[in-house]
């Protein structure tokens, strides 16, 4: 074990000095030379994004901050759909505006900064683990308010005006059914509920409602909840111009309900609650029932994306045992898609 | 070929190593990877168990559905069912294939992930 741990270490020492250099400068062109750097740790992160826990001693500024980055400054999300980090950013500046609690953007990396792309926002407290989110005691309250507050949210993040956001890319229902089926077929793999799935989702797809900025993400793990609810939605690498029924859905998949099924909203509420705060909000008016389509394009999306992280294991660009052991879950999307195709032929 | 310890035998050894020693001496990203590790060991238990079974019983339930040659192999089956789901010669108003398609996922789904919301549900219903 040592002898594994000790070149690792040495490795990362000199690239550790450089960033902790950079960073420190960055606080004190941000903050005055009154601030100073006091530790960066990291959160957590694949190979391409971190995100990391800054700690500032100093009156003039807030005691810790949030740091994502990119070092390389390149996207290799197995997601080609990721907008980039600095467009992330600008968007949180835009829902901010339209009322969607988030962090605040306090600086957008560039150039100059020596620290990749990315950017720094002030920290929100809180939790994100969905498993704590859905058993805590502390959460109960959260729990109950969340369903309302997740309608709202989302009526906030769909009136973003899209034109000032020319880097997201429009992807429909029927464009995203397009990609996942190439993707899929691309892969020869022979999973015929896969195939099903994508059939009845092209017989039965719904006419587009007006098309809107879409999260992309909104689940439990990309928002952060404290013991009142929502305190700020995270993650908006997904964002794109589409179908506001999306963002419903993705939030009722069953992946995302992390073991509680019997409530069809993040395991936590029911997606009625969420449908008449965003109506009331000033959101179009949709049932439960316009929601079913796109929970299923959801779980064929999830086990596509399954499949996909599985093939970076396959092709060897990502060796690592949970590449290889999440190719093991696409049967979970596979029963998903069943019980949901089932459900629809008997309605 | 001497069979002891057996495959099992030694995939639980393994298993054994990385929760009671290994495990417990990491930190971060690779405590994670070490639960992983483990959870796929898991699977590895199961599927050696439940694999010949499996594989017999979907393979006889693919034949009937598809009224196919009793000697076509597996992986034939799987790829004429895809072939006629996608020309839609059968779909989901198909109750025999649905009834293939959920019985062949609570199998997959009981070796890979036994734990998994989604299994409950279906065999609920």
């Amino acid at each position: 074990m040592e002898k594994l741990r000790f070149p690792l270490n040495v490795a990362k020492m000199s690239d550790s000095q450089e960033f902790q250099n950079s960073l420190a400068g960055l606080v004190q062109r941000i903050y005055g030379n009154s601030v100073v750097l006091e530790s960066a740790d990291r959160l957590s992160g694949g190979a391409s994004q971190e995100t990391w826990l800054i700690s500032l001693n100093g009156e003039a500024a807030p005691a810790s901050l949030i740091l994502r980055r990119a070092p390389g400054g390149q996207e290799t999300s197995f997601d080609s759909a990721a907008i980039g980090l600095p467009n992330e950013a600008k968007l949180i500046r835009s829902a901010e505006q339209c009322g969607v609690p988030v962090p605040e953007v306090i600086h957008i990396l560039g150039e100059d900064d020596g620290l990749g792309e990315g950017f720094l926002m002030t920290k929100i407290e809180g939790e994100t683990i969905a498993r704590r989110i859905l058993r805590d005691d502390r959460f109960a309250t959260a729990r109950k308010e969340l369903p309302a507050q997740c309608g709202h949210a989302l009526q906030g993040i769909h009136t973003i005006d899209v034109s000032g956001h020319p880097a997201l890319k429009h992807s429909s229902g029927i464009d995203q059914l397009d990609y996942y089926e190439e993707i899929y077929q691309s892969t020869d793999s022979c999973r015929p509920i896969l195939d099903l799935a994508m059939v009845w989702l092209r017989e039965n797809a719904p006419d587009p409602l007006e098309p809107v900025l879409v999260h992309g993400d909104f689940r439990l793990g990309n928002i952060m909840v404290d013991e009142d609810g929502l305190a700020a939605v995270l993650d908006w690498e997904l964002a794109h111009v589409g179908d506001p029924r999306e963002d419903v859905a993705w939030m009722c998949t069953n992946a995302w309900r992390f073991g509680h099924s019997d409530k069809r909203l993040g395991g936590f509420g029911d997606v009625e609650d969420l449908l008449h705060a965003y109506a009331k909000a000033g959101g179009p008016s949709l049932t439960p029932d316009d929601i079913d389509w796109w929970e299923t394009l959801s779980s064929m999306k999830w086990g596509v994306m399954c499949m996909l992280m599985y093939e970076a294991f396959r092709s060897g660009s990502d060796p690592s045992v949970e590449r290889a052991a999440i190719g093991r879950r696409i049967s979970e999307n596979e029963m998903d898609l069943i019980n949901l195709l089932e459900r629809q032929t008997h309605a | 070929m001497h069979d002891q310890p057996s495959v099992p035998e030694l995939v639980q050894a393994v298993k054994n190593f990385i929760d009671h020693s290994a495990a417990p001496e990491l930190t971060g990203r690779a405590a994670f990877h070490a639960r992983v590790a483990s959870n796929v060991l898991s699977i590895i238990l199961r599927d050696l168990e439940t694999r010949p079974g499996n594989d017999a019983a979907e393979k006889a339930s693919l034949i009937a559905l598809l009224d196919a040659d009793e000697d076509t192999p597996l992986g034939d089956l799987n790829e004429e069912l895809q072939r006629r789901i996608r020309q839609g010669e059968i779909g989901v108003d198909s109750s025999d294939l649905m009834t293939h398609l959920k019985m062949t996922a609570i199998r997959q789904l009981k070796v890979d992930q036994p734990g998994y919301s989604g299994l409950a549900q279906a065999l609920k219903e």
